[in-house]
């Protein structure tokens, strides 16, 4: 354990040492996050007229969905992009040979190798929306509230993880297939808003399969104090299951991989 | 007789590959349909939304114009940056420039091959839509289709033409392609891929039809869905757009390519 502790904080030490070469970078991205959170707040207000609302959820409400919605995808950019994205070139250029012999776990090796600060911005962005959205629904903050709170968001990042993995994990097979995480990534997109503004097919949808519900609307309404016990749960249980398939789906996957041009 | 480097054989021939070449890829490019489904969760919102109201589009005339916009979208998808930066980095743009044909061609070419790929996956995924709301369902007439097809391409060249102006750029910077990134947010937002220009407050929409971003999906997807809208006006802006781009591209081009100095060297 203390090894894979040690080993986590060089993998980031000199992600973040070969990023600061490319400083300019930073000025895009900051450029490119301030433009889209205008642009998604600014169609979120086009659903909002005079005492109108967007699924019962109040504008404030609502901007506690897209600032958690804003911290996942500054998430993705931050960690799950720069590592997963690598799995299939590694596939296709045979280095995925160099992985699997290091003395260290390759799901580990691959999932944290790197971090990409460019997301972190938006992470901060998020959570500053979050805490002005809750200020304006008038939210009451408890310290158990608090700590489930950022129970359900681990859960939804695990989710999210162990989702986007299990796509990534394919390439084993379909080399082509690369842009399979655009598709999720795109579907995704629908945690911008309440779940209660879609339909009810769509509801079950991105509750149980695509679980989007569990990133942002779950625990924007445990802030507002209105979910059930049942709700929590069934986040939990979803987060460990998606996270035990990944595991088991990776392994499986590793049993067929026959390296490159073999 | 060639006409900008093209005759009719070169045109075959050109067309031929690209379109065989993009088939190989099908699989990669089924997923990039795929992944154009923004337009239909956009439409579920908006469809239960009290907002909808202010839309203008009742009935089935919003299903209609997000499948419109989806649509759209599928046909004017545009990655010449990309393609362009890669060949530059691997040294693949040298070739090229020596043969007497502009390169854009090449990338024409390869842009019309995967719109031909893509046809039978964006049919497909229609059909499901139908199939899902079958109330939605209209053929429109022969005339409205092919005026639809034919603001579809205008809107294609347009991006084509906006995205070969920062290709070019790539030549005396390598940031350029960043600058891709930063015109694809506004475009987004203002195209009406996300909402239809009718839900805009007033100010915005006059901004909004000073970019080229409505006509890239909003106009065109109109025409397609059967809505009233100001053709002339449309095509116009979409022409002035096309006259005042191709220039441009052409000069930058001829600029940035007398400072090429290939990779490496």
């Amino acid at each position: 354990m203390r090894r894979y502790w040690h080993t986590l904080r060089r993998f980031w030490g000199t992600a973040v040492a070969v990023q600061l070469e490319y400083q300019a970078n930073v000025l895009i991205e900051l450029l490119a996050v301030a433009m889209s959170l205008s642009g998604s707040l600014f169609l979120l207000s086009l659903f909002y007229g005079p005492d109108q609302t967007l699924g019962g959820w109040s504008w404030a409400q609502a901007l506690m969905v897209q600032g958690l919605y804003t911290v996942f995808d500054g998430m993705a950019t931050t960690w799950l992009r720069p590592n997963l994205g690598a799995i299939v070139s590694h596939v296709r250029e045979g280095t995925l040979d160099f992985v699997l012999l290091k003395p260290i776990d390759s799901q580990f090796w691959l999932s944290l190798r790197t971090l990409s600060p460019a997301g972190l911005p938006e992470i901060g962005l998020g959570v500053a929306l979050l805490i002005w959205g809750s200020l304006q629904a008038g939210v009451m903050l408890t310290l158990p509230v608090l700590l489930t709170v950022l129970v359900m968001v681990l859960a939804g990042g695990v989710i999210l993880y162990s989702l986007w993995f299990l796509i990534a994990a394919t390439s084993i097979w379909f080399v082509k297939t690369w842009n399979a995480t655009e598709v999720l990534r795109a579907v995704l997109a629908a945690g911008r808003y309440p779940l209660s503004a879609y339909p009810a097919t769509l509801r079950l949808l991105f509750t149980f399969v695509l679980p989007v519900a569990f990133l942002t609307t779950v625990p924007a309404e445990l802030l507002l104090g209105r979910v059930a016990a049942p709700m929590l749960l069934l986040g939990l249980a979803l987060a460990c299951g998606f996270f035990v398939s990944a595991r088991a789906f990776w392994l499986f996957a590793l049993r067929h991989y026959t390296s490159a041009s073999s | 007789m060639r006409i900008f480097g093209l005759n009719r054989r070169i045109i075959r021939v050109l067309l031929g590959t690209q379109y065989a070449h993009m088939l190989e890829y099908r699989a990669e490019i089924a997923l990039w349909a795929l992944s154009g489904v923004l337009p239909f969760i956009m439409l579920s919102v908006w469809s239960g939304s009290e907002a909808r109201t202010g839309l203008g589009l009742d009935g089935v005339a919003l299903d209609r114009y997000f499948l419109s916009a989806f649509l759209v979208r599928q046909f004017t998808v545009v990655w010449v940056v990309y393609a362009f930066e890669e060949d530059a980095l691997l040294g693949r743009l040298s070739p090229y420039l020596l043969q007497p044909l502009h390169p854009l061609w090449r990338y024409v070419a390869a842009h019309l091959g995967e719109q031909l790929t893509r046809l039978p996956f964006a049919v497909l995924i229609a059909a499901v839509f139908f199939g899902v709301q079958p109330q939605a369902l209209w053929i429109p007439s022969p005339g409205e289709f092919l005026l639809a097809w034919l603001a579809t391409w205008m809107a294609f060249a347009i991006a084509f033409l906006f995205q070969s102006l920062i290709a070019a750029l790539c030549f005396w910077s390598e940031k350029a392609s960043a600058l891709e990134r930063l015109q694809f947010i506004p475009f987004v937002f203002l195209s009406g891929l996300l909402a239809p220009l009718t839900a805009f407050p007033p100010e915005v929409r006059a901004f909004a039809q000073w970019t080229p971003f409505p006509y890239l999906i909003d106009f065109p997807a109109r025409v397609l869905a059967g809505q009233p809208v100001n053709l002339m006006a449309g095509f116009g802006a979409q022409l002035a757009w096309i006259a005042l781009l191709l220039p441009l591209v052409l000069l930058l081009w001829r600029a940035g390519v007398r400072r090429y100095s290939a990779m490496g060297a």
